[in-house]
């Protein structure tokens, strides 16, 4: 036998400690709706509307005087943000102009009127207009949503022999995670944009995935045991499958900072939002889908309902 | 530009698709399906061979195609424009074209009427000067302009009655749909002779326009030419009048103010008569021609028949004139007409650069928007930054990816490297199909990838935690394997169902970087199932069959 993380009988008592972590996650969950509602998901352009330039310079330099030298443009509230490379590579923001055509020029000439002819090069510039940001938004989450449903019903009927509440309980994990992740993402401020909703629907995703293996191993043991409380067949599963779930999220998380540090920062926010969704989406396998099964069955002391028994 | 599809890459795709389902569905000796995924291996390497930029011989070309991995603008760089068609403008174009039939019918019809005039909510209202006018006017109309409802309107400032004139729904769809038609084409057009590679110029919606320029150099001048209207009209100069007085007082009737570029670079105003004399859909050619060392280039335009008609007649009668050749309201140039030009050849002169003429002989050869555009997102990465971040995705993927095999390789021993051959597999096989069906690569599609070979690796722990178990309880190698794969196939299998559909639905209702991650998922599901399940098995069943499998490592 080669090498072993996890030993083969352990037996970690995981749905006894539930009530705690469901505690956890709604403090969470309820500090994520409160930022959201408060502070708010930092939109980038492609959700909120407006422009914005990524600007390279060949000497160091700071928001500021890059605020002063657009200034002349009258481009409204500039935002300027530093995206690394030690203080020459910067992030403008600022909301549409009429002419959303030729931002990239003008922002040059002011550039090259404040730090002479040259010394900074507007690399990349994306505008978006505000109807077509409300209309992403609502497509994507449209999108979303439909697949989200679909996905329970899918899970609903694969499992219903055990409960027909798994369904159901992985769509309320799914949610908790993006909740998390969204909670996260609020704190950190990066912007959310396309390329970070890609993320999100990577860690929807991941989420899911984890909560059939981890439910699999019920089903699989609960046909074995048919006279186990469903409570002692869910803990027993949840160990069962410990080493795997270790490794997985293990390597998964190995990968993800690798991302997260060597990436690069256009890469940066959505290896973050990767990182935090895959740790948040093992940990709901365990502790939101789980006890939404133990409730939909009356709690842990009874046997399955007669039903599912029969099927 | 469209994508040049060949016959190859479909045959292998459809190659790949039949053995999967046959090492998937069959048991028999791990042989046949050891030859499979070899033969696989082998077809997935052709296919990606350029892609890699090697010199291949023409027959190679021929037989498999040069499919590349098609990169979208946010890694290689380049100008992604969303336009909106307004096309509602066109509605009015058209509806005005149809008041100005309306009273030449109702002249020769002797129908008085007081005004005819067409508002901005595109409604065509009509006064007529008598009442006993009423039923011949409705009469025609319902005769001869059957592609408008009529209704009677509230205005009751002069003795006649008044209507309101719009077009019927279903026609105003045609025309809408004509115009949408109309801009891409014409959009198409002036794209395609900017000369840049691999463009896309497609419909999205009801009434915008997808363009991506990848690695295009100077965007500004590409939006510029794309988004100009380009509507020629020649109209006559009105010197009888003062222009300045015209400024001041607002133009007399009948005339126009309009402004082209004077001689020291400001704006040079033109009082010009308002009737149209001839517009730029006669135009069969335009050229650029370098013009003497003080006029510039100009632009040798040719006129079809009809237009050759009119520009002739035009010429004849105004003798000594001057005729404002006028796009897109802007005054180019008002030249004396000195004598009658016959033969269609028109010279437009103005104060070009080089680019400039140039630039106006392409919109006068690909015609006139039938409405303005309006551009509603854009997006542009200088090549440098694409380049960029290619770079740190790769390195960054390298380290995380690297350390994964071996880690598995380490943990796992023997079905450790084997995993590791088929997550190796599963992206080869996965860049592979993407570039068969010419689906682009972009940011959010890799995010797609990430999942899948997280959901591949997973695959492979399950059955190789599962191998171990089995092991433990005593059974035999031979056992092992195939209770590890069965039982951990339905984990695997709701899983990646799951995903699938989910990737199926994202495809069907996302836009643009949520559909490429969906591609990528629904294409990375298959693979990862095909390379860390259906191969590494057969492995396994070959040795069985060979009866070599005596013990294995886990």
């Amino acid at each position: 036998m080669s090498l072993q993380l996890i030993s083969p009988d352990i037996n970690l008592d995981f749905v006894g400690k539930r009530y705690f972590f469901i505690a956890l996650s709604t403090a969470i969950n309820i500090l994520a709706i409160v930022l959201l509602f408060t502070k708010g998901l930092n939109y980038g352009v492609d959700f909120a509307g407006g422009s914005v330039a990524q600007i390279e310079f060949t000497a160091r330099t700071n928001g500021d005087a890059i605020r002063k030298a657009l200034a002349p443009l009258d481009l409204g509230e500039v935002t300027v943000q530093d995206f690394g490379k030690a203080g020459q590579s910067f992030l403008a923001r600022f909301q549409a102009v009429k002419n959303i055509g030729s931002i990239g020029p003008r922002l040059e000439t002011a550039l090259d009127k404040a730090y002479g002819p040259g010394a900074a090069k507007v690399v990349r510039v994306e505008s978006v207009g505000a109807k077509v940001g409300s209309d992403l938004r609502r497509k994507g989450f449209f999108a979303v949503i439909i697949a989200t449903i679909f996905m329970g019903v899918y899970i609903a009927i694969q499992f219903r022999h055990v409960s027909w509440s798994f369904g159901a309980g992985a769509v309320i994990a799914l949610i908790h995670d993006v909740m998390v992740v969204m909670c996260a993402l609020v704190i950190a401020q990066y912007q959310f944009d396309l390329t970070t909703l890609a993320a999100v629907l990577t860690v929807i995703g991941y989420s899911v995935h984890d909560t059939i293996i981890v439910s699999d191993r019920i089903r699989e043991d609960s046909a074995k045991r048919r006279r186990e409380p469903i409570a002692s067949i869910m803990n027993r599963a949840i160990n069962e499958t410990l080493s795997r779930t270790i490794l997985t999220s293990g390597t998964a998380i190995t990968v993800l900072i690798s991302l997260l540090a060597f990436g690069g920062p256009i890469l940066r926010p959505s290896a973050f939002t990767l990182l935090i969704g895959f740790i948040t989406g093992t940990y709901s396998s365990i502790y939101i889908a789980g006890p939404v099964v133990l409730f939909w069955e009356g709690g842990s002391g009874r046997t399955r309902t007669a039903s599912s028994r029969a099927a | 530009m469209e994508q040049t599809q060949s016959f190859g890459p479909i045959l292998i795709l459809l190659v790949l698709i039949v053995s999967f389902l046959y090492m998937h569905f069959t048991n028999g000796s791990g042989l046949t399906r050891i030859y499979l995924a070899g033969g696989i291996v082998l077809a997935a390497i052709l296919i990606l061979l350029p892609s890699l930029n090697v010199d291949l011989p023409d027959w190679f070309k021929a037989g498999f195609g040069a499919t590349k991995i098609q990169l979208g603008l946010d890694l290689q760089g380049g100008t992604h424009l969303l336009m909106a068609v307004k096309l509602d403008e066109a509605v009015k174009t058209q509806l005005r074209r149809r008041a100005d039939d309306l009273k030449h019918e109702l002249k020769a019809n002797k129908i008085d009427f007081e005004n005819i005039s067409v508002d901005d909510s595109g409604n065509l209202s009509a006064k007529l000067k008598s009442s006993a006018d009423r039923t011949p006017f409705l009469d025609l109309v319902q005769k001869s302009f059957s592609d408008l409802t009529v209704s009677s309107s509230s205005d009751s400032s002069g003795p006649g009655p008044s209507y309101s004139l719009a077009y019927k729904t279903r026609e105003l769809q045609t025309i809408r749909s004509n115009a949408m038609d109309q801009a891409l084409e014409t959009i198409r057009n002036r794209i395609d002779q900017l000369g840049v590679r691999e463009t896309t110029v497609a419909k999205e919606g009801d009434n915008e326009i997808l363009v991506q320029l990848p690695g295009i150099q100077d965007p500004e001048r590409a939006k510029e030419l794309i988004g100009k209207t380009a509507v020629l009209e020649f109209k006559l100069v009105d010197d009888s009048k003062s222009v300045q007085d015209a400024i001041k007082d607002g133009p007399p009737p009948g005339d126009d103010v309009l402004y082209g570029t004077s001689e020291r670079g400001g704006r040079e105003p033109y009082l010009v008569e308002s009737p149209v004399l001839m517009t730029g859909d006669v135009v069969t050619d335009a050229r650029v021609r370098p013009g003497g060392r003080l006029e510039g280039p100009y632009v040798a335009v040719e006129l079809d028949a009809r237009g050759a008609g009119i520009f002739d007649a035009m010429t004849s009668e105004n003798v000594g004139r001057r005729l404002a050749i006028v796009l897109d309201n802007t005054v180019y140039s008002a030249p004396v007409i000195k004598e009658r030009i016959p033969g269609g050849h028109v010279q437009i002169t103005g104060r070009f650069s080089m680019d400039e003429a140039h630039d106006l002989a392409i919109v006068l050869r690909s015609g006139a928007l039938p409405a303005p555009v309006e551009i509603e997102e854009e997006r542009t990465v200088g090549p440098s930054l694409g380049r960029d971040s290619i770079r740190q995705g790769e390195m960054s993927f390298v380290i995380g990816a690297g350390a994964v095999l071996i880690f598995m390789a380490v943990y796992y021993s023997g079905a450790g490297l084997l995993a590791d051959f088929g997550l190796s597999l599963n992206i080869l096989l996965l860049i592979c199909v993407m570039a068969a069906l010419g689906a682009t690569l972009t940011l959010p599609g890799i995010a797609g990838i990430v999942l899948t070979l997280g959901m591949s690796v997973d695959a492979n722990v399950l059955v190789n935690e599962r191998m171990r178990e089995e092991l433990r309880a005593g059974k035999s190698p031979r056992e092992a394997v195939k209770l590890g794969y069965d039982r951990a196939w339905s984990a695997i299998r709701d899983s990646n169902i799951s995903t699938f559909a989910a990737g199926l639905i994202l495809f069907q209702f996302g836009t643009g970087p949520v559909k490429g991650f969906a591609v990528t998922l629904c294409v990375g599901v298959l693979t990862g199932l095909f390379s860390c399940i259906v191969v590494t098995r057969a492995w396994y069943d070959y040795r069985i069959s060979m009866r070599k499998l005596t013990q294995i490592s886990v």
